[in-house]
Parts: structure tokens; sequence; C-alpha cells
């Protein structure tokens, strides 16, 4: 499978699909740095991306598990956060930006051309670094999502989706008597939670978080943290993060990620007590790199 | 391995292996000191070792403080991670250690004016060699993380136990030979003991080096060789 930013690549991309692995069925064994087996959720097979001519992502493989936390670790421009985006087609949105190999989710390869974006991206939450509500109400972020799709047939059917999403999210309390008022009017933390119910809202499957604590104060990042951990017994979470002790506290699988490759994935307190490889300790103790 | 981006972290770690250093050598020496006592019957020795423990304790003290504030203000991961444990686990056996060689020195001290039957000391010379060795060659593989070193330390100290043995029987021997030496064996029985003790720390040691070089426990259990608990010898 070969992805560009252009459409009409589709259906070359469908025909090396078909030669190679089909969605669904069972996948090689996975290559370097690959950890224990899990039962996978997304499932990704040397992924390479390009942006141009310069090569973000190389070869990555790497099985995600449902109903759990797994962190991305590396440093800036590692490709961490470009893995993030293929899962929900993000870099379908950059002209320039080749996605080959093959992302499954259940199975499903998520660039099969027949897949509609929407549909998966209603599947695939994300919620980044900057909380960003839109400028509406609070009601108004959280029932956008359900409207669109199309999730509730009535008003209180939609009362009802915004009342659970505020409640997951950790929110209602803080925000039950002011519904009205509008997102923006919220501390930081307080956005980045109304951002993780309008997200939750659409009922995601996967939820990918870029960052999501890097402009909160330690607070609101325990906050978020500990409304991860609740989030994790239903969704499959993925994290890019700059915090080694959060991948630390709040992931149970980690990966670590270097110059474009994926380095070493494992379980997260295995990746933190005994690395097996040398570039992931030289980088989450400190060392140069 | 690569240094810390971090300089006074790397200082913090290299300060934490120097007071081990310092303290495994005090250790070594009390050790040595309180047998040299005991087979010369030097009080003055015997008190110079007793008093020396204080500089151990307060060692594994500063340790202690320096390992619970690096966790607090750095969190190390992974080898740092393992480093930090070891020190801590490392003192407190090295602390004991000290202990076990103070009680031999108090036991120097209250048998200082029997007299000894000459070949009765020569048991527990080889195990204080032995144990010395012992002590030694862990806090080297400690300081240059050799787990090879480490596991054949953790291999010999059933060699300690099997020298332990032969003095327990020696030991009584005497004492069914003649009643008056019982008070004398008696000192000398717990301070083999002692001794047998301190390989095992040394044994406790090594296998901490073992999970700081290759973060896994040893996997098989360890030959243990002590028998005196289930041994009896009785009078015929």
């Amino acid at each position: 499978m070969v992805v560009t930013g252009a459409a009409d690549e589709g259906s070359r991309m469908n025909e090396q699909v078909r030669t190679g692995d089909i969605a669904g069925a069972a996948v090689s064994a996975l290559p370097r740095g690959a950890g224990p087996a899990v039962t996978a959720k997304v499932r990704a097979r040397h992924v390479d991306v390009f942006y141009g001519d310069k090569q973000a992502l190389k070869d990555v493989s790497v099985d995600i598990p449902a109903r759990a936390v797994t962190a991305f670790i590396g440093p800036s421009g590692c490709g961490k956060s470009t893995f993030l985006r293929c899962i929900n087609r993000m870099n379908d949105t950059i002209p320039t930006s080749r996605v080959s190999g093959q992302i499954t989710i259940d199975g499903e390869d998520i660039y099969d051309p027949r897949l509609d974006v929407v549909q998966l991206r209603a599947r695939v939450g994300m919620v980044f670094q900057k909380p960003n509500p839109f400028p509406k109400s609070i009601y108004e972020n959280v029932a956008y999502g359900p409207r669109i799709h199309g999730l509730a047939r009535n008003k209180p059917e939609l009362d009802g989706i915004v009342m659970s999403s505020l409640e997951k999210a950790g929110l209602l309390k803080e925000v039950r008597d002011r519904l009205g008022d509008s997102g923006t009017s919220l501390s930081g933390g307080q956005q980045q939670r109304l951002c993780i119910a309008r997200a939750i809202a659409v009922s995601p499957e996967v939820i990918l978080m870029d960052e999501p604590c890097s402009a909160l104060d330690p607070i609101a990042t325990a906050r978020i943290e500990e409304l991860i951990d609740e989030l994790r017994e239903n969704y499959c979470i993925i994290m890019v993060t700059h915090s080694m002790q959060q991948a630390a506290r709040v992931s149970q699988r980690t990966a670590f990620f270097h110059l474009g490759e994926l380095i070493e994935q494992g379980d997260t307190t295995d990746i933190f007590t005994n690395p097996r490889n040398r570039q992931t300790q030289d980088y989450i103790t400190g060392r140069y790199g | 391995m690569k240094e810390h981006i971090v300089r006074s972290y790397e200082e913090e770690l290299a300060l934490l292996d120097r007071k081990i250093a310092q303290m495994g050598g005090l250790a070594e020496d009390a050790l040595g000191q309180a047998f040299d006592a005991l087979e010369k019957r030097d009080p003055r020795l015997a008190e110079a070792v007793i008093g020396s423990d204080k500089a151990i304790d307060l060692l594994q003290k500063e340790i202690e403080e320096q390992v619970i504030a690096m966790i607090a203000r750095r969190q190390p991961m992974a080898d740092d991670l393992r480093h930090v444990m070891a020190a801590l686990r490392i003192t407190s056996d090295l602390e004991r250690i000290g202990d076990l060689a103070k009680n031999t020195a108090k036991r120097a001290l209250a048998v200082s004016q029997e007299p000894y039957p000459k070949p009765i000391m020569s048991g527990l010379r080889n195990m204080v060699e032995r144990a010395l060795r012992q002590l030694k060659d862990v806090l080297d593989a400690y300081a240059e993380r050799n787990s090879e070193l480490a596991l054949s330390v953790w291999r010999e100290d059933e060699q300690i136990d099997a020298m332990y043995n032969s003095v327990f029987r020696e030991l009584l021997t005497y004492m069914m030979e003649d009643p008056r030496n019982i008070g004398l064996c008696t000192h000398l029985l717990f301070g083999a003991k002692n001794i047998e003790r301190i390989g095992d720390h040394a044994t406790n040691i090594a296998e901490v080096v073992h999970y700081l070089v290759h973060g896994v426990s040893i996997a098989d259990d360890r030959p243990k060789g002590d028998e005196t608990s289930s041994t009896l010898i009785s009078h015929q």
C-alpha cells in the first residue's frame, strides 16, 4: 500500500494492499524491536512516511493493544507524532506526504481507498498538545461531533451523550451549571478535559493524544493522567509524550522512536527498568545521544 | 558508557560508588582486625574495631540519604535506577558486615584472658581469609560491574559454609574433651557464625551486582552448605 496526499493515487494503493497482507488476515511476524505478542487493536507493518524527499518514518511495525495506554517516546523529530498522525490519517492533509506499509484497526486496513476517512476519525479520536475548544458553548463543543455523525435522534438523546461524555471526562461536576458558557472560558486543564469529552462523544475505539499535558500545570496534569487511567478500561489510548515520567506513570506499553525508526517497544516497566537497547537506555537516562 | 548530559547527576552517581568503596574498605578492615584481635588476644585492637563501626554506620546513613534524595530529585531510570537501588541494598549488607565484625571484636575482648589451645584458631583463620577474599571480590565486581566475578563469589559461598561446618564440629570436640573450654569455644563458635553470615552478605551483594549488570535476578537456587542447624554431636 502506498498512500499519498493526492486522492487519485488511491487505486495504486489498493492494488498493492491486495498483493501484500490482506486486511484482517494473519500478519507476518514482527521484525526488530518487537516486543512479545499482544492482542492488537492497532497493527502497523513496515510503515514508511515521506514528507517530500525526507523520510520521516522508516519501516515501523508495532502491535498496539486494546484497553491499554501505549506511550510513544523519543527526542523531537524522531517520528513519534508522525506515526501517531498515521493512525487517523491526519498525514493525508499534508500534500507532500506519502505513507506506505500497512496499518489496520481490528484487522481492517485504514488506508483502503473505500474507507470513509470521516468515519475513521470518529473511530480514532485525537487530543492535541494545546487545548483547542471551538469558540462555542461547552455544550456545543461536545454536541458537535455526535450531531454531524448523526448519533442522536433527538434533543434528549443528544443531551444524554453530552452529559455522559462530560461525566466520563471528569468535567461534568465543574461545568454542570454553565453549559452555555464559552468553552474558551474554562481553565487550561478544563479545556483539555473538554477536548477529551469532545473526542469521547462520538464513541471512538482509539484515542490519540499528542502531548496532552505539556501545556498544563502539575495538578491539571494529574487530573488528566487520572482520567487516562480510567479511560483505558474502555479505549485503546496512544499517547505521545516528552515526559518520560509521564510515560512511566500512565502507560502499560512504551515504544521508543529515534531518527524515524522504532527502536524498542515493550512493557513499560521493562523499558524503564531494563531496556534492551543501548539507544533507549541513553535516551531515558539522559545521556548524550 | 556515555555520560549524562547533566554533569552533576554523573557526579552524584560517582560519589555513591566512592562511598560504597570506602564503606567496603572499612568493613574489610573491621573483619580482618577483629580476627587479629581474637587470634592475638589484643583487647586494644578489639576496642579499635568496635569504635570503627561508627564510621561504617555513618556512611550507610549518608548513602541512604543520598539515594532517597536522588530518587526524589532525579527520578533515575533504567541502569541509573538499578544503580541507586544496588547502592541502597549493598550499603545495608555492608552495615551488617560491620556489625558482625564488631560483634566478633566484642567476643575477642571477652576471651582475651583465656588460654588457647594452639590449633584452635586455624579453622577460623581459613574462614576469615576466605570471607575477606569473597568480600574483596564482590566489591571489585561492583566497582567494575563484573557479573562473572559476582557469580563466582555467589557460587563459592558454599565453601565458607563447609568450613563453618568443620569449625563447628572441631569446637564441639574441644568442648567435649574439656569442659573448661566451653566458655572460649562458645565465643569462637559465635565468631565463626558471624563470619559465615558475612559470607552470606557477600553473596547478597553478588546477587545485587548481577541484577545491576543484567537487570534480572540470578536464576538458579544458590547451593547452601551450612548444615549446623541440623547437626547434633552427642557425648559418648
